[in-house]
């Protein structure tokens, strides 16, 4: 990304940005967790503002309880003392295309400004520059959780004007359009990155900036996302992690830094 | 009912052949790198490789040259990064072409479920407004003939030629018992033309009959049954032994240059006759230090009705 001074705020940018994701679980119930980031910010919004939280993954758990942070959403922690294993068969279609579940974590290589993601190609497809892992789950989790959360660091090359390939369907762009699709899901609901806070306009499906992270400025937003970004009349600053939020992080999500660093 | 019991060099030489679609499944828990190891030494050629998510099984597969074709719905290195071998077959020839062709995690288990159920397509609610079926034209749009006219997807049946699972314990006529994350093994082994179990031990039958509810894969589908412990690592038996992930990490290092991988494959594959070969190269504190303490199930009844 462009060049952003790192303030010394006691706290690192990824630190933020995992403290303002668990805060947009607030209320929620069955969440599908992805491996990284947001499984740190599920286990902390667990431990916060989401204590009945379940833990969904893709690998065919619900309502897992995790004893260490999982490496990987097939880690065998997810598996001892959940509440079900389920085939994946099951998972998908009982749980997931079924409705049941509220919210889910997705990232990606690209994002546009309607919240399309791209985790499959960069470049032509028969000619990739970089060959990307693809779906996995992504593309019919976008489609059937009820909101979307993303978490993604913010740079120019991930925050495109257009997607080299749409993985994972957002925002159309045309909310008529959107009100008919039929979907259970309701697309994107915010996204969340190193250096502030989105939501989505309710007129035109477009990322809009809610708030800056402490020490972070405008500037800082547009010289690392593809577009001019719509930038709420209401802009705030994000509440900074609390101590207990930071707690929380360094001493029982992950003491060894593997993620929150 | 006789035995099924035979080495991995037998089951892999009797079951495997070149040009096969071959599927060793099991979603990060289970994954069969012995079956895996044992078909690059054995140096099958021109097999399509079916798997939800390649892994580093299928990165040291073509990388061995086993594979021309490679089906999958998640392609990398859970929790590190790339599978470094198949991005230079697919973004630089090098050294020659891997035909891909690509689903969703669900497009996948449904093909697998299509083809253990004998139905022509499975259909799902998914690629709506996703590019992805325009680079596989065998994900179909389809209307429901019933009175509401919902639009679906369609995916067609996965039926390979070979099936090969892991499961933790099996009795000697294929029936396998598997507990912790089920990934799709039972829908591929339905599936599949031949089907390979692969386990931890093997089991009277008696145990297996205890516990009818945790028998996953009947002995009925399968052709050849192989005992081989810690067969998975760096994947990981539930309860058995853990997910090896610094090896995972180490795998990201050794694929990113050919002759590194060569060398790797050359000292843990080839130069190797067998798994237990394997086991041995890596000591037992290795294995040692994988073991999970217990966390036993409580048991229930089952009930006598004589």
């Amino acid at each position: 990304m462009s060049a952003v001074a790192e303030p010394d705020l006691g706290y690192s940018r990824t630190e933020m940005m995992i403290a303002a994701s668990a805060r947009g679980l607030e209320g929620a119930t069955n969440c599908f967790v992805g491996v990284g980031l947001p499984n740190i910010v599920c286990n902390l919004a667990q431990r916060t503002v989401a204590l009945d939280l379940q833990l969904v993954y893709e690998s065919g758990v619900f309502g897992a309880k995790p004893e260490r942070l999982p490496l990987s959403i097939g880690d065998p922690t997810l598996a001892t003392g959940a509440t079900a294993i389920t085939s994946m068969f099951e998972l998908f279609a009982f749980y997931l295309q079924a409705g049941l579940i509220d919210v889910a974590f997705l990232g990606g290589a690209q994002i546009d400004r309607f919240g399309n993601l791209n985790t499959t190609v960069i470049g032509p497809y028969d000619a990739p520059k970089v060959r990307l892992p693809g779906s996995g789950g992504a593309c019919e989790i976008a489609i059937h959780a009820r909101h979307i959360l993303v978490i993604m660091r913010q740079a120019e090359r991930s925050f495109v004007d257009r997607l080299d390939f749409r993985t994972s369907p957002g925002h159309s762009g045309d909310p008529a359009h959107d009100a008919a699709r039929g979907w259970h899901g309701t697309g994107p609901t915010s996204v969340v990155t190193d250096l502030g806070t989105y939501g989505f306009d309710d007129a035109t499906g477009e990322m809009t900036l809610i708030t800056l992270h402490p020490g972070m400025t405008l500037d800082d937003v547009r010289a690392n996302m593809g577009w001019e970004p719509k930038v709420s009349p209401d802009l705030g600053e994000t509440p900074a992690p609390t101590p207990e939020e930071l707690r929380l992080i360094r001493e029982e999500l992950d003491p060894r830094g593997v993620y929150a660093k | 009912m006789s035995s099924k019991v035979t080495t991995m060099r037998d089951a892999v030489a009797d079951l495997v052949r070149d040009g096969d679609t071959v599927a060793i499944e099991g979603f990060t828990h289970l994954i069969c790198f012995a079956a895996g190891h044992e078909i690059i030494r054995q140096r099958k050629r021109d097999l399509t490789l079916a798997r939800m998510t390649p892994d580093v099984i299928y990165d040291q597969m073509v990388a061995g040259g086993v594979a021309s074709k490679l089906i999958f719905s998640w392609l990398g290195n859970p929790g590190v990064g790339s599978l470094h071998a198949i991005r230079r077959r697919i973004e630089d020839h090098d050294p020659e072409p891997l035909e891909i062709e690509e689903y969703s995690h669900f497009g996948m288990v449904c093909r697998y479920v299509a083809g253990a159920s004998n139905l022509p397509f499975f259909p799902i609610r998914s690629y709506y407004e996703s590019d992805i079926p325009t680079v596989n034209p065998k994900i179909l749009p389809m209307t429901s003939p019933y009175d509401d006219a919902t639009e679906v997807y369609v995916v067609p049946p996965l039926r390979p030629n070979v099936s090969i699972v892991h499961a933790q314990r099996a009795d000697a006529s294929g029936d396998a018992q598997i507990w912790g994350l089920l990934g799709c093994q039972k829908e591929a082994a339905f599936a599949g033309e031949r089907v390979m179990v692969v386990c931890e031990e093997v089991v009277e039958e008696s145990v297996i009959r205890q516990d009818p509810n945790r028998t996953v894969i009947p002995g009925v589908v399968v052709d050849a049954v192989v005992e081989e412990p810690f067969a998975c690592h760096p994947s990981f038996a539930q309860g058995y032994y853990d997910r090896d992930n610094a090896f995972y990490l180490q795998w990201d290092r050794i694929a990113r240059d050919p002759e590194t991988l060569a060398t790797w494959l050359k000292e843990w594959v080839f130069d190797l006759g067998t798994h237990a070969d394997y086991r041995e190269k890596w000591g037992a504190a290795h294995w040692d230090a994988l073991r999970p303490g217990d966390a036993m199930s409580g048991e229930v009844n089952y009930g006598r009705y004589a």
